[in-house]
């Protein structure tokens, strides 16, 4: 089983310096696409391999370069964002490259950079990844003194330079286009779309927002082709995915594994099943903004169209697994806390009404709720859709109270009539 | 001299690194975030005299800087602590046990989350999802991701005011 995007990364040790990188291949698909390849050949090929973006939206990266505009007279400035704001809960996987492999980015960053004819690129990156800020600042040291940024990089007239942005820590920043506002200097507010950032985005340029995983495959597309990265998938979304798990499993954890991976195999194999005395009740199957599946889910192949048959999202593919000891009306609770607190705050059904749901999840948890609080819940449902707010924040909210007041109806009606959380008790 | 005390404004050493941070963009006051963390790591939190050199060294009103400065979770507009501990509050943590871990500090501390120890020690604050599921319950100490917490780890990693420090 191909392994590309972790091939180099050696959990618990620091990532490979720019010697040995290149000892096991780095910078060979940099020197190909700038020395041998015309950004519109590197566009085709990406857009041959349907790789998707792994940011959560699952958007084909090749159509997504492809309207960035060519030949402008006069010519305009165009910029590279790599998105790695990673702060969906339960999401360990753009950390895990950052810190293992940070120049598989750096090189990604300059082929695509290339592609779209961006001379300057922003790694917005998380406040709290200290270690991941550290480890880049030290490959693009390192990158530059070889030549691979600066200006005419290998002799192809291409100049790049890469900044480190270090974002003040807020959810909404990953949004790509509150991202921009906070690259901007502003409140990251979202922006409407259209106009799109590939036409207008960062200062009003035409700006390409892509996540770190979906960048860190570019390189390995280049040297191996589009076919390659399809083969490597199980179906019909190609290459492999960083799945994670996290909760009472035995084995927490992250692994690259074929795109389309079943949810069974990742729990079961990977993840080597619940821990004694546990069992599996419910997943989000990737991060907090995913619609809970059951074990009767289990078989699903882990990839955009499957798990979206199931009413859910692939998402950050960050699998979190609730058992049967957590109160999964305490979970719900603990996420619309998180979609809460993380509003931005520009449209007021999310402003006002996650509070309010937060509220009621509060006061049915603690034995407080009464039987309408669930009608009022459900109303949220439809009043913070998809459609009725600004971004996709709101929405991603609504996705596991949906779900789960669908999956734990019972749960939830227990804590009305007993008026108290039946897994206080232990 | 605690630096809240201080009125004194910026140095010249520092003005010159804000103006190589707000070369890295289009305009100087797309350095913002950057600058406000930069003058938080040298005073632990950003002062409101601190604030007004900020917007003037990059061209911004003070309204706006501080509509900016008070959006983000990390940037301190009030003094904290010589350690600043972020306990993570999010789902994996929640599941497992991070509520357990907040009691104890409070005890331990004496304080409530968004406080300070009365001798200037510790800030404790609750803190979104860090990227740190697979050792969940996790936290981050100053600058120090820790994870596979339990209430002896948290012990050790927090000493008590009266004990020897980190
Ligand atoms: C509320 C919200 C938060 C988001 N956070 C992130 C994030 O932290 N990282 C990320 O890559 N994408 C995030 N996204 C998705 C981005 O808007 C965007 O789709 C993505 O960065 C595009 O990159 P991709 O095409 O490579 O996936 C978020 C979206 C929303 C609505
Ligand atoms: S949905 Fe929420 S996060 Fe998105 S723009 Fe509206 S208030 Fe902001
Ligand atoms: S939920 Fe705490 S580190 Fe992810």
């Amino acid at each position: 089983m191909e392994t590309p995007l972790t091939q180099n990364i050696r959990p618990g040790q620091p990532p490979l310096g720019i010697e040995d990188y290149m000892k096991a291949g780095g910078y060979r698909a940099a020197h190909k696409a700038l020395t041998t390849m015309s950004p519109a050949d590197i566009i085709n090929l990406i857009s041959q391999s349907k790789l998707r973006g792994r940011g959560g939206a699952g958007f084909p990266t090749g159509a997504k370069w492809s309207l960035i505009p060519t030949a402008e007279l006069p010519p305009t400035t165009h910029y590279l964002i790599a998105n790695a704001d990673e702060m969906e809960p339960g999401t360990f996987k753009d950390r895990f490259l950052l810190e293992g492999d940070p120049h598989q980015l750096i090189e990604a960053i300059i082929i695509t950079a290339y592609a779209i004819q961006a001379h300057i690129s922003y790694i917005f990156l998380r406040g709290e990844y200290h270690m991941a800020q550290r480890r880049l600042q030290q490959a693009i040291m390192e990158a530059a003194a070889k030549s691979y940024l600066g200006t005419d990089i290998l002799h192809s007239g291409f100049n790049l330079s890469i900044h480190v942005h270090t974002s003040g820590g807020r959810y909404i920043c990953g949004e790509e286009t509150a991202l921009l506002s906070a690259l901007e200097g502003k409140r990251a507010v979202p922006r409407a779309k259209p106009p799109f950032p590939q036409i207008s985005g960062l200062w009003g340029k035409p700006t390409i927002v892509n996540n770190v995983e979906t960048l860190s495959n570019i390189p390995h597309i280049i040297n191996n082709g589009a076919n390659w990265f399809s083969n490597l998938g199980l179906g019909e979304d190609g290459g492999t995915k960083l799945y994670g798990a996290s909760g009472h499993v035995r084995r927490p954890g992250i692994w690259e594994l074929p795109m389309g991976t079943s949810l069974r195999d990742i729990i079961e194999i990977h993840a080597g099943g619940m821990k004694d005395g546990y069992e599996l009740r419910a997943v989000l199957p990737g991060g907090a903004s995913t619609s809970f599946l059951t074990p009767e889910h289990l078989d699903v192949a882990m990839n955009y169209a499957s798990v979206e048959k199931l009413g859910s999202r692939l998402g950050t593919g960050a699998v979190i697994a609730l058992d049967q000891k957590t109160c999964p009306v305490g979970m719900i609770r603990n996420l619309e806390h998180f979609f809460a607190q993380e509003s931005c705050g520009w449209c007021t059904p999310c402003r006002d009404g996650l509070p309010w749901v937060e509220h009621l999840l509060t006061s049915i948890e603690s034995g407080e709720g009464e039987e309408e609080d669930l009608e009022i819940l459900q109303q949220h449902l439809g009043l913070l859709g998809m459609g009725r707010t600004f971004c996709a924040h709101a929405p991603g909210a609504m996705a596991p109270l949906a779900s789960g007041l669908k999956y734990f109806r019972a749960d939830f009606e227990r804590h009305i009539h007993e008026k108290h959380c039946p897994w206080s008790e232990k | 001299m605690s630096t809240a005390e201080s009125n004194s404004g910026l140095t010249p050493t520092e003005h010159a690194h804000i103006e190589m941070l707000s070369r890295h963009y289009e305009n100087k006051r797309s350095a913002c975030v950057e600058v406000l963390k930069y003058v938080q790591t040298r005073y632990k939190f950003v002062a409101d005299h601190h604030l007004s050199e900020i917007a003037n060294l990059l061209a911004m009103s003070r309204t706006e800087l501080e509509s900016v400065a008070t959006y983000y979770n990390l940037i301190f507009r009030q003094q904290v602590g010589a350690h600043v501990i972020l306990l993570c509050d999010s789902v994996s943590c929640w599941i497992m046990g991070r509520d357990k871990l907040c009691a104890h500090l409070r005890q331990h501390l004496g304080i409530e989350p968004g406080e300070t120890t009365p001798d200037g020690a510790y800030t404790l604050l609750p803190i979104v999802c860090l990227g740190h599921c697979d050792h969940a319950p996790a936290m981050l100490l100053d600058d120090e991701l820790h994870g596979d917490l339990d209430i002896k780890r948290l012990d050790e990693l927090l000493p008590l005011p009266t004990e020897p420090r980190l």
